[in-house]
């Protein structure tokens, strides 16, 4: 049987509204995701413990509020803590350009600004799935 | 972690990450998931399986979220299963039932995993009956089921459930809709959520009026059998049922606590009916002692056996069946069928005889396999 791709779709700290990671939960869903939503104001720790949880292929983050440099290099490093080493984290939101090639050296594997195209971001899930399909 | 990392010891020890890549093997069928299984067997059969049930809207992750919470209170560990549909179109899923249990992902004691029902009917994936037995056997005390929202057919949860709660709200439309046939016939426990909203008396009217009167048409409901074995028991000691409802305590307290009686009707016995708010906890206590009131009941009666034996022996058919369909799509199958289809509109042979035959060839062949 083909392997149905899980995404976990989290907005860590404290951002008022939800609403671009619902267009991209949405997005990912009629690519034939099954996408895991877990709702605003989530902390790194829960974010992670879900992820496990769930089995996800794919954590998919978006911040809006600034705190991407904190909350996002936190979830791959509590992802390393766990032992889990075959998740794609990929993250998006107002993230300005001089940060993401530390958010990558942080280990995560892509980061999406606003008006990235949602092809782009289901393209680049399915070409980088750590877990082979 | 490789799937094959996976062990029965590691889920055992309440390793989550290994309790949730075996559910993903179920998932996709994965036949090196039958190992694991096959060894964590042994250690089943002691949670009580709850399904949470009820129409699209009625509150069953908000109320799954805070039973957890309640059931937490009470010292237990707990693992819930929550199902939303898969596009028929696309085969994605939307999978939004976690958002309201998020305050839990961090607890060690609780497990929480949505399925989504990848084209499975009946209000829960194909998975779910595996997954059960997989959270059972990793320690969990209570296994809580969330369905998808349902109609008025999707009953596949009493197959799996010890206990089914099934959850109505106001405002979903008139008496008429209580009385249909399908999902109403299905719950041990009644809830009655957004008791705060206008018309919320007036479902506990109509869901107690169409209760009392299945139990005095003798209708045949899931509830029944459960009071039948009870007032058996009870006519075996000679003894009278409590006079004071004692939830839980003693058996003759659960026993009694286990059914409201119907106004009008003093010894009329039906199933609770429970008023809750889930999104202030209000009447959630009320609605886990009565959940845990049916376990109660459903043990001293030693009707827990007979219902896991019933749901047992039908999943049981349902695998045999499963066996033989997938049997049938193979290469050489298909091609025996054809030649079988040709002989009949060739009018050589006739339907029934066509199948026949083919049942003769499959038995044939699986002796062959067995021999062999």
């Amino acid at each position: 049987m083909e392997r149905t791709i899980r995404v976990l779709v989290a907005k860590p700290g404290l951002d008022g509204h939800d609403r671009g990671a619902k267009v991209i939960a949405r997005a990912l869903r009629d690519a034939g995701m099954e996408v895991i939503y877990t709702g605003l104001r989530q902390t790194p720790e829960q974010i992670v413990s879900a992820a496990v949880q769930e089995d996800v292929d794919v954590v998919a983050m978006s911040i809006l509020s600034g705190a991407h440099n904190h909350l996002f290099p936190r979830v791959t490093e509590l992802l390393k803590e766990k032992g889990v080493d075959d998740m794609l984290v990929i993250g998006g939101g107002v993230i300005p350009d001089d940060d993401i090639p530390g958010l990558k050296a942080a280990g995560i594997a892509a980061v999406f600004t606003p008006g990235s195209p949602t092809g782009d971001i289901i393209e680049f899930i399915k070409k980088n799935l750590k877990r082979k399909a | 972690m490789d799937d094959s990392a996976v062990s029965a010891e590691r889920v055992r020890s309440g390793d989550a990450r290994a309790a949730a890549r075996l559910i993903s093997m179920i998932e996709r069928e994965d036949p090196s998931r039958l190992a694991v299984l096959k060894a964590l067997h042994a250690y089943g059969g002691k949670a009580h399986v709850v399904g949470i049930t009820g129409p699209p809207g009625a509150g069953k992750s908000t109320l799954t979220d805070k039973l957890v919470g309640d059931l937490r209170g009470r010292g237990r560990r707990v693992a819930v299963i929550a199902v939303d549909p898969s596009s028929p179109f696309t085969g994605g899923a939307i999978l939004g039932d976690r958002i309201r249990m998020q305050r839990h992902a961090t607890d060690d004691g609780v497990y929480i995993r949505s399925l989504a029902t990848r084209g499975h009917l009946g209000g829960l994936s194909r998975a779910a009956g595996e997954a059960v037995r997989v959270l059972d056997a990793a320690g969990y005390d209570d296994v809580i089921i969330e369905t998808v929202g349902v109609g008025q057919s999707e009953v596949d949860i009493v197959r799996i459930a010890d206990t089914v709660v099934l959850v109505s709200v106001p405002g979903l439309g008139d008496d008429i809709q209580a009385i249909k046939a399908g999902v109403m016939e299905i719950g041990d426990v009644f809830c009655v959520n957004k008791a705060d909203k206008d018309g919320a008396e007036r479902v506990v009217r109509e869901i107690r009026a169409m209760l009392e009167t299945a139990v005095l048409n003798g209708a045949a409901t899931r509830f029944t059998p459960l009071f039948e074995a009870r007032s058996a028991l009870r006519g075996a000691d000679g003894s009278a049922p409590a006079a004071t409802p004692n939830p839980g305590s003693t058996e003759q307290g659960a026993f009694h606590h286990i059914a409201a009686q119907a106004p009008g009707h003093p010894n009329l016995e039906i199933p609770p009916v429970v008023t809750t708010v889930a999104e202030t906890g209000e009447g959630i206590a009320r609605l886990v002692d009565e959940i845990k009131a049916h376990e109660a009941a459903l043990a001293a009666t030693g009707f827990l056996r007979s219902r896991r034996e019933a749901n047992l022996a039908w999943e049981l058919g349902r695998g045999a069946a499963q066996r033989v369909l997938s049997e049938l799509e193979r290469d050489e199958s298909r091609e025996a069928l054809t030649e079988l289809a040709r002989s009949v509109l060739d009018r050589d042979i006739d339907y029934y005889d066509a199948l026949d035959a083919l049942e003769d060839a499959m038995t044939r062949t699986r002796r062959a396999v067995t021999t062999a």
